[in-house]
């Protein structure tokens, strides 16, 4: 008979304290391994989301907010750029892409984030490698919209679901006109799968998205440090195009005045996705830092890049959570370390006479310390894998759930590679837990205990 | 001669700090395969002469030699193998392990002997009677048939030696004379000397060597 037959059965015979103990190592190593799948989750998203742009510029204001905004949209727009200012970046030498983006809007059903851009935002690898890929067609008529997978889920849209939108921060302004859905987005795991991209020349048709030309001046000679008057000289055709437009509205009434060419001194976008010239690597991070200090100097535009403002982000608030969170999976599973070694140090006394009586039979000392270190072992290293099992299939029932919910894409049999050290890190522990019964039951008197 | 005694002394420390002498022993011995019956009052020593003969108590002075060996010169854990391999118990209380059944409570002696042999212990167990218990648990057998697993036990590793402290004290009387007879006849059947301590004038009758532990161990004499 092994010593590990005489451990099992001893863990059997007192079954129900073993079987609370190792349950509660079970269920500190199920909460670990589940907070290390979805902190692994979490982190890719915040690492890779939006890392195919090498810069995204928006108004002066916060990096992070720029970034909340536009890349995850779960912050509001810090403030709008000039159309003109859009059309410079997308004409600089070493800008290879420039992609206007307008959000704030949402979607009347179930409230999704919309994104006002242009055909093109589909031609960006929405990760470095990854393209998305679109059931349908993409942007091509003024009220087109293409929807991300979530919201085709959500929603219960196809491919020609019409819907209106809200328009930003007025739960009870609707805007009338309808835009159709022609294509849906595949899976990206990013906020794109939760989010509505109607084509942009759509987005500035909309009743109040045009800026008031009186509004769009002054708005504009600040933003370049100009006079209103260099302004209106700029824009000297388009404004004589509104003029003789408003004319015309005045004689026939039944005119629709919003479905006319605007103007580019009445179009805004909130931020302008970059992706930067260059075959290689050094390149393109030369460009980018060359544009980010270019506008960190001059205008009413700054530049952030993604991955470091995430990787800020991640490390100064994420990451804080997420040690708080190991700190705490820890605590639970040296808690439960506390119980184990309670159970078998308190078990001790009642096998005084068991322990006696083995050594009576001719077991050595080694021996009766190695069979309580091996009740130990086997009950953190039992729960510990009893804990990995309940951590998975706790990450495998919840995925669909939390996809469905937050739009986050969880691999249901993800794996962790920190995984790797949990059961020889529950050796270790069981090894110090065991160790003082163990030791007890080294040094009884076997004489003493047959007699008690 | 299978086991022989000679000046043995073991002493204790009273609370008070005094010497309390609990065996000396010039000389006792018992020839291989014989049967004797050590008779004693309690506190008189006799369990402590068992755990000094077993290597289980270490005594103060003396030689304890069993099949030729000086279980005294002996580290603790050749002491323990050498009572693993030649020495055999059967304890006043039993003290079966709970959590194991008959079988494995056999298979666990031998198992510290390094020769856990499944087919012997069955036969042992067929051979007090408990062929069709083998996968009880102590508590669901009865008081006779659990002294009569620790007899299997105590004769699992084919020992030198049988040591019986008071075996049929929590036996009833009807059952005291089958398991002194079981114990008797086990061990003239494997060639075992027995030492048997016991209070009790009916057990000891029945034996043909009685010796008298007040009589040669003078400690006992001084109290």
């Amino acid at each position: 008979m092994s010593l590990l037959t005489i451990a099992l059965k001893s863990i059997r015979q007192r079954w129900v304290p073993s079987f609370l103990t190792g349950l509660s190592v079970a269920l500190g190593i199920s909460l670990m391994i589940a907070v290390m799948i979805l902190n692994g989750v979490v982190t890719n998203i915040f690492q890779q989301s939006g890392s195919g742009y090498d810069l995204v510029v928006g108004a002066k204001g916060s990096d992070l907010q720029l970034v909340l905004s536009t890349i995850y949209h779960i912050d509001n727009p810090i403030e709008n750029l000039p159309w003109r200012f859009y059309k410079e970046l997308s004409e600089l030498p070493y800008v290879k892409q420039a992609i206007p983006v307008n959000i704030g809007d949402t979607t009347e059903v179930g409230n999704f984030p919309i994104v006002g851009t242009t055909p093109r935002y589909f031609l960006v690898d929405y990760i470095p490698g990854k393209s998305f890929l679109i059931k349908g067609d993409g942007l091509r008529g003024t009220w087109d919209a293409v929807i991300g997978s979530q919201v085709a889920r959500r929603n219960g849209w196809k491919i020609g679901s019409q819907f209106k939108m809200v328009h930003s921060g007025q739960a009870d302004h609707v805007h009338d006109e309808l835009f159709t859905v022609r294509g849906i987005l595949a899976p990206t795991g990013t906020p794109n799968d939760r989010t509505v991209f109607v084509h942009i020349d759509g987005f500035f048709a909309l009743a109040g998205h045009d800026k008031p030309i009186e509004e769009a001046i002054a708005r504009e000679a600040k933003f370049y440090g100009e006079s209103e008057e260099q302004i209106r000289e700029f824009y000297k055709k388009d404004l004589e195009e509104i003029a003789r437009h408003q004319h015309e509205e005045a004689e026939d009434h039944a005119h629709h005045h919003h479905h006319h060419a605007l103007s580019d001194l009445q179009k805004e976008v909130t931020s302008v996705l970059i992706v930067m010239k260059g075959d290689e690597g050094y390149q393109v991070a030369g460009n980018t830092l060359f544009l980010q200090t270019k506008l960190k100097d001059g205008f009413q535009a700054q530049g952030a890049n993604t991955v470091q403002v995430m990787s800020r982000l991640l490390t100064n608030l994420v990451g804080n959570v997420r040690l708080a969170f190991l700190y705490l999976t820890s605590l639970i599973i040296a808690v439960s370390g506390i119980g184990i070694f309670v159970s078998i140090y308190n078990s001790m006394s009642d096998r005084k006479k068991e322990i006696a009586v083995m050594r009576a039979l001719g077991a050595r000392r080694q021996t009766v310390l190695s069979i309580i270190m091996l009740e130990s072992m086997l009950l953190c290293v039992l729960g510990g894998l009893g804990g990995i099992l309940l951590g998975h299939g706790l990450v495998f029932i919840a995925s669909p759930i939390i996809e469905a919910r937050s739009g986050l894409l969880i691999d249901p049999v993800a794996f962790d590679p920190l995984e790797l050290i949990v059961i020889p890190g529950l050796i270790v522990m069981a090894m110090l837990i065991g160790l003082i019964p163990g030791l007890t039951a080294y040094r009884t008197d076997v004489a003493e205990s047959l007699q008690g | 001669m299978s086991l022989e005694l000679l000046q043995v002394r073991k002493s204790y420390r009273e609370p008070g700090g005094g010497l309390l002498p609990v065996l000396e022993i010039d000389a006792f011995s018992i020839p291989q395969g014989e049967q004797a019956v050590l008779l004693g009052q309690s506190g008189g020593g006799k369990t402590t002469l068992l755990n000094v003969i077993s290597g289980i108590t270490t005594p103060d002075a003396g030689q304890v030699i069993i099949d030729g060996v000086d279980v005294t010169r002996l580290i603790e854990p050749a002491r323990d193998r050498f009572r693993a391999e030649r020495i055999g118990f059967v304890f006043q209380t039993f003290h079966l392990l709970p959590a194991f059944t008959a079988l494995e409570n056999v298979l666990l002696g031998m198992s510290f002997a390094g020769r856990a042999d499944r087919t012997y212990a069955r036969q042992l167990l067929e051979r007090v009677g408990l062929g069709k218990r083998l996968s009880h648990r102590p508590s669901q057998l009865s008081v006779g048939e659990q002294q009569r697993v620790s007899v299997a036990r105590a004769l699992a590793n084919r020992p030198r030696l049988m040591l019986a402290d008071e075996p049929t004290a929590s036996v009833d009387l009807a059952n005291q004379t089958n398991l002194l007879t079981l114990i008797r006849e086990t061990c003239r059947e494997h060639h075992v000397s027995l030492l048997l301590v016991t209070h009790s004038p009916e057990v000891s009758s029945q034996f043909e060597r009685v010796e008298n532990l007040q009589e040669f161990n003078r400690a006992g004499m001084h109290r």
